[in-house]
């Protein structure tokens, strides 16, 4: 399962620290802009429920079963061992199909560029291979951003769920979401309130492409079979036909040959 | 019906030869931005809209309306009715001409069209794309092959020509394959999104949809293909094939209605149908314009005698298809994404000078091959010279040539 981050929204104070860690490391200017974007591998978001002021990072989940890996026609994106799911550029063909299917919308483009990439939150997979934490979650202040052992956070955050119900909802989201992600987060309201889906997300989506696509073996042998089998009854009808036609001394009016014919057909 | 020398005109600029350089012209514009600029300059797309017109239009309707070539020859060559043979070539040319036209789109369309190449050897069979890639390249190749013949008559080899339709069978078998497979995962490219696609087009059904939607449109075109070069190149139109194939659209439609309806009773969606939105009418206006009333026009058989009527009737089936593929590349992913999309100048001009080329191409070749006279090239000359009337010759003769 390997490594991910536990997100916890009330740890949060909104400082951009991770925004601003993420954009030094990938050489990115700072920006006012708050969505995920070429430039963007991770955004603070901030929404008013009851008075009350909330910020929550969005990123790349790091889906155990990702669709965007699952999608793309040349295998551009991969999960690896260590967790992140990671984007090789020299594959890819541009067909953006991955931004269409990314559940999170994750994947993001460079419009303006002759030699575009798609880009997104590796969770500094170089990094992590040398035992660096990423830097997001080296400089977030207050803990908000845990890095670690899947297993190790899903423990933690069932720790924090039970010491302190008054202070969460009771859910971690991204155990199950898109067929669990090595992202979790905490939440201290229901997460459709921060625009994060729940209804009919407790599953893998490319399953439903795979149900399709694992037919098509099936479908090709038998319709090709049917096909030549069809093709052959029929042929063999119309050459017997031809022999009477011979037989009986090469002459024929039209009609007698429509009639042959379309019993034929 | 002889093969007229082509005689060399003067050259005049009519209405529409300046329509298709103005086309032209725009379209190159177009290009230049779209590879020195990025897609971004040339397109309205966005992180919010990732797929437009091109993926709506070019591919997913160029890879449908091309689908005559393989309705055709199955007709032809599988259920063996060789009645249809006049209309089979330009039926394969459309097609060959349009896969090569979606191909060119999809240059455009791809952010690194130099990699185009990259799923003959970097493999991911879990994904439609890459399925969808390798069916659209090797039945672009099976259409060359199928229409090799054309050339061969062209420059009289016909020792080739018979060893070519000895093997003609496992062709176009294949050939129907990959078109069954292709068209059906066009559908299926939308599967993996069952939370952004709007519901009255997100269903597991899709794949058998568009494959079904595809057939009925493959034969709406070739008689609207062959209404257009009846005109275009004064010749004679094979009416009663073309209103027996009316028949056949007729059929495929009302099997394409009642999935539909399945459809909608399994997943329980009947009260989309009826909310105040431009979603909903959009619906209406593909099923009712594009599937009911060509349905309804062409079950009349007045209708289908009268070769205007056909016309404009299959025209309905073509825009309703059209619609529908945009629909559910582009409509369908809108209150999603919460973005408007609209294609920009440069996106249209492009798809026209697509569209435009992929028109002067059949017309030039038309003129220029054997299309339309596939059936008068002497293979056996003596016989050949039978008048059509005895029709009954002219078959034993097809089928000789054909075993
Ligand atoms: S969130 Fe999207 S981009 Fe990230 S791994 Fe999952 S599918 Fe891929
Ligand atoms: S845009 Fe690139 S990474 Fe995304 S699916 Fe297409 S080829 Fe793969
Ligand atoms: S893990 Fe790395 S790439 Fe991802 S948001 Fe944090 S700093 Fe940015």
């Amino acid at each position: 399962m390997g490594h991910g981050f536990l997100i916890d929204v009330t740890l949060c104070e909104g400082c951009e620290a991770c925004m601003d860690a993420c954009h030094e490391i990938h050489g990115q200017p700072d920006t006012e802009n708050y969505e995920l974007s070429a430039l963007n591998y991770t955004v603070i978001k901030n929404i008013n429920i009851e008075e009350e002021d909330i910020y929550y990072r969005r990123m790349c989940m790091h889906c155990q079963t990702p669709s965007c890996a699952s999608v793309c026609p040349v295998g551009a994106f991969r999960k690896t061992k260590e967790g992140p799911v990671i984007y090789d550029a020299s594959r890819c063909m541009g067909c953006r199909y991955c931004m269409i299917a990314c559940p999170f919308d994750v994947p993001k483009y460079e419009w303006e560029s002759r030699n575009p990439r798609v880009h997104k939150c590796d969770m500094c997979y170089q990094r992590i291979k040398q035992g660096k934490l990423p830097a997001c979650a080296e400089a977030c202040p207050t803990g908000a951003t845990l890095f670690g052992k899947h297993e190790e956070l899903i423990r933690i955050a069932q720790e924090r769920l039970q010491n302190d119900p008054e202070r969460y909802y009771p859910y971690i989201y991204g155990l199950k979401e898109a067929g669990g992600t090595s992202v979790l987060y905490l939440l201290p309201v229901k997460p459709t309130e921060l625009g994060f889906r729940l209804k009919g997300f407790q599953q893998t989506f490319p399953q439903f492409t795979w149900r399709v696509m694992k037919e098509i073996p099936n479908v090709v042998t038998f319709s090709g079979v049917f096909m030549y089998g069809l093709w052959w009854i029929i042929n063999r009808r119309i050459e017997l036909q031809k022999l009477d036609v011979e037989t009986s001394g090469r002459e024929l009016t039209s009609k007698e040959d429509d009639n042959g014919n379309s019993s034929g057909n | 019906m002889e093969i007229l020398p082509v005689t060399k005109k003067p050259f005049r600029l009519t209405f529409w030869k300046s329509v298709f350089f103005l086309i032209l012209i725009a379209g190159l514009y177009s290009t230049y931005i779209r590879f020195f600029y990025g897609l971004g300059a040339a397109t309205n797309l966005s992180d919010c809209f990732p797929w437009g017109l091109w993926i709506g239009f070019d591919v997913l309707c160029g890879v449908g309306l091309a689908a005559g070539g393989f309705t055709m020859a199955a007709l032809v060559y599988i259920f063996n009715i060789k009645k249809f043979k006049p209309i089979v070539r330009p039926a394969i040319l459309t097609a060959f001409l349009g896969y090569l036209l979606v191909i060119f789109a999809l240059l455009y369309d791809l952010g690194r069209p130099y990699n185009i190449w990259h799923p003959l050897i970097m493999w991911n069979p879990h994904s439609v794309m890459f399925e969808v890639g390798w069916c659209v390249m090797l039945y672009t190749t099976v259409l060359a092959l199928e229409f090799r013949p054309v050339v061969l008559e062209k420059f009289h080899l016909h020792k080739p020509l018979k060893v070519i339709k000895s093997a003609l069978i496992p062709p176009v078998i294949l050939g129907v394959l990959f078109s069954t497979l292709h068209q059906s995962s066009l559908g299926s490219l939308f599967l993996i999104v069952p939370e952004k696609l709007y519901p009255l087009w997100y269903s597991p059904l899709l794949p058998v949809l568009f494959f079904v939607s595809s057939v009925a449109v493959g034969f709406a075109m070739v008689i609207f293909e062959s209404y257009l070069s009846a005109r275009a190149f004064n010749k004679h139109l094979e009416k009663p094939l073309l209103m027996e194939l009316a028949r056949v659209v007729v059929f495929i439609l009302s099997l394409y209605l009642i999935l539909k309806l399945q459809d909608f009773a399994r997943r329980d969606a009947w009260h989309y149908l009826f909310i105040n939105r431009p979603e909903t009418y959009l619906f209406w206006a593909e099923m009712l314009l594009g599937v009911l009333l060509p349905l309804v026009l062409l079950a009349t058989p007045r209708i289908r005698r009268h070769s205007v009527a056909l016309f404009w009737s299959v025209l309905l089936v073509i825009s309703g298809f059209v619609l529908n593929r945009m629909n559910v590349s582009i409509t369908a992913l809108e209150s999603y994404s919460g973005a408007h999309y609209f294609p920009s100048w440069m996106e249209i001009s492009i798809t026209l000078m697509i569209v435009a080329l992929g028109f002067a191409a059949f017309r030039w070749i038309a003129k220029n091959f054997p299309i339309f006279q596939a059936e008068k090239v002497p293979a056996l000359p003596s016989i050949r010279q039978i008048p059509i009337v005895l029709e009954s010759k002219e078959k034993i003769n097809k089928q000789e040539t054909l075993n």
